[in-house]
């Protein structure tokens, strides 16, 4: 009972992980219908940013606002030099563009902070503050994850922007025609999805450690999750990522072992792809992958 | 001088023209409506003028500003409210919501909520229903939400396309008169394009007659009336 109460505790830290990288997919399709792949690699990369401030001595929250604020910048200018130019192209050369943009960013991050594996702090204590079954950075995860939320449904529940936002998503053309800049809406979406990604990020380095190739996995899940979910629809993001988690642990401990975790996650994308390609929440039906 | 003048205008879709040397103009506070069968070039015109599509030649006069090559965006933000073909609703937002899209451009909050008042005054339906999702609101209610969303945009010039298409006479009448209203009260100028040719003829003060792209004939919307192939082919009688 104490082993599966942890399980379902430690899935639902890593699923608010899931959660934020599928709130981050969702963010970019609906507004454009592209996936982006290089969302996990986004991820890393802003992490290493976070590793390099801390470990030149800056104060863990002032790197980590920091590193939020950078990859706010970094998500903004990948839009406005690279997508955008493409923007219109078939599906492949998009598939292409982002796995290019995941690659490159693999490899230059590789260059800069080599390959070795490398230690992430925790901000959160060491000893467990909320019983023995989850432990002080997996709650910690979750309630960072919950204020992400709320901010971002603050954001565009009540803000001008936010409204703006939503509108470009919806319908661009009747957008322009109301004098929205809907080319600075998408890039925005990406600069936001780069941020949450980049929470996401250095959320989940202390429990895998830091590598470069640490959130390739962490992107296949929060590809299942947003699918599951919904692709277009954040809320079922983020239900979608909470279910993925604890369903990975729970079948990784009690069913298929963990070696074959992974796999799971892949079950779930076929099986949603080929059984309720709208997942739980969708409204639309998927059409470009 | 007139508020829009378009002269010489030509341009298409990918290679193909489909405008020709199309030249109008609507007068400060008038109103123009340009007419014609389906496939004329009715929307392209409007599109054209709104920057969504390839203008190979002629230009396009709004007050001191010459429009050709501007960005759509750019050029709503001189004071054109667009209503397009088909609406575009935004039909996951609340009615509020998309009346609030239509005024993002922006500042003046006291001028806002005048303007909430004064197009929920026209379309007390808006009203009642401004708390609900726009996609479950009818065809009749959508134009009307249309119209109040270019109009929260405080334009100088309103552009119309087919605001008549699929709704019941009755509901037609009631936005013909709101569109006198709105010309009469705030000075907007109209250009209202349609096919429902004997409302329009009445409502404007001058008409163009469209046909596969060209203008074919033009004048004073009561002469046009009385024309005879006019009313023949648009108003059948
Ligand atoms: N997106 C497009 N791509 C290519 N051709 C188009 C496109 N839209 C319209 N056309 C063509 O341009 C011509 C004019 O079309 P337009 O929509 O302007 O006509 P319209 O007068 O508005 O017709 P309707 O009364 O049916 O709305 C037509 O021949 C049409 O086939
Ligand atoms: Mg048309």
């Amino acid at each position: 009972m104490e082993a599966f109460l942890h399980q379902v505790f430690s899935g639902l830290a890593n699923g608010a992980i899931y959660a934020s990288l599928a709130l981050a997919l969702v963010m970019i399709y609906q507004s454009t219908h592209h996936i982006n792949f290089a969302q996990g690699e986004m991820a890393m990369f802003s992490t290493y940013l976070a590793w390099a401030m801390i470990n030149a001595g800056i104060p863990y929250w002032m790197a980590f606002a920091l590193t939020v604020i950078a990859s706010f910048f970094i998500g903004l200018t990948i839009e406005r030099v690279i997508v955008r130019r493409v923007a219109d192209a078939p599906v492949l050369t998009l598939v292409v563009v982002f796995i290019a943009l995941l690659v490159i960013l693999n490899s230059i991050t590789g260059w800069i902070f080599t390959y070795t594996i490398k230690v992430f702090p925790s901000p959160f204590p060491e000893q467990p503050l909320f019983g023995p079954y989850v432990s002080s950075h997996e709650a910690g995860v979750v309630g960072v994850s919950l204020i992400v939320l709320l901010l971002l449904f603050l954001f565009f529940r009540f803000t001008s922007l936010g409204l703006a936002m939503r509108a470009t998503a919806e319908n661009a053309v009747s957008s322009r025609l109301s004098g929205i800049r809907v080319g600075w809406m998408l890039a925005l979406g990406w600069g936001l999805a780069a941020s949450i990604g980049a929470i996401a990020g250095m959320m989940v380095a202390p429990i895998v450690y830091l590598d470069p190739n640490m959130m390739s996995g962490i992107l296949l899940y929060g590809i299942a999750a947003a699918l599951m979910g919904g692709i277009d629809n954040p809320f079922g993001a983020v239900v979608g990522g909470l279910i993925v988690g604890v369903l990975e642990n729970l079948m990784g401990a009690y069913v298929v072992g963990t070696e074959l975790k992974l796999t799971v996650a892949l079950m779930l994308i076929i099986g949603v792809l080929i059984f309720k390609p709208t997942g739980l929440f969708g409204r639309s039906f998927v059409t470009r992958v | 001088m007139a508020l829009l003048e378009v002269t010489g205008l030509t341009g298409g879709y990918g290679v193909t023209d489909v405008l020709h040397d199309v030249s109008f103009s609507v007068e400060q506070g008038g109103i123009t409506t340009i007419l014609g069968a389906n496939g004329a070039g009715k929307t392209s015109v409007l599109r054209a003028l709104c920057g969504m599509l390839r203008v190979s030649g002629g230009t396009i006069q709004f007050a001191s500003d010459k429009l050709n090559g501007r960005a759509t965006e750019s050029i709503v933000r001189l004071g054109i409210g667009h209503v397009p073909d088909g609406r575009g609703t935004f039909l996951n937002l609340t009615t509020e919501e998309n009346l609030r899209v239509g005024a993002m451009t922006r500042k003046d909050k006291a001028g806002i909520s005048e303007d909430f008042k004064r197009v929920y005054g026209y379309f007390p339906r808006l009203q009642e229903r401004r708390h609900q999702q726009a996609g479950t609101l009818s065809g009749g209610e959508q134009q009307m939400l249309a119209i109040s969303r270019a109009l929260m945009l405080r334009p100088r010039l309103l552009l119309l396309d087919e605001p008549s298409f699929g709704l019941a006479p009755l509901v037609v009448q009631d936005i013909f008169r709101i569109m006198r209203t709105i010309n009469d009260e705030q000075k907007v100028a109209i250009l209202l394009v349609e096919q429902n040719a004997s409302l329009a003829l009445e409502l404007a003060d001058s008409a163009y007659l469209l046909e596969t792209g060209r203008v074919v004939m033009s004048g004073p919307a009561r002469e046009l009336r009385e024309a005879e192939s006019v009313r023949r082919s648009y108003l059948g009688y």
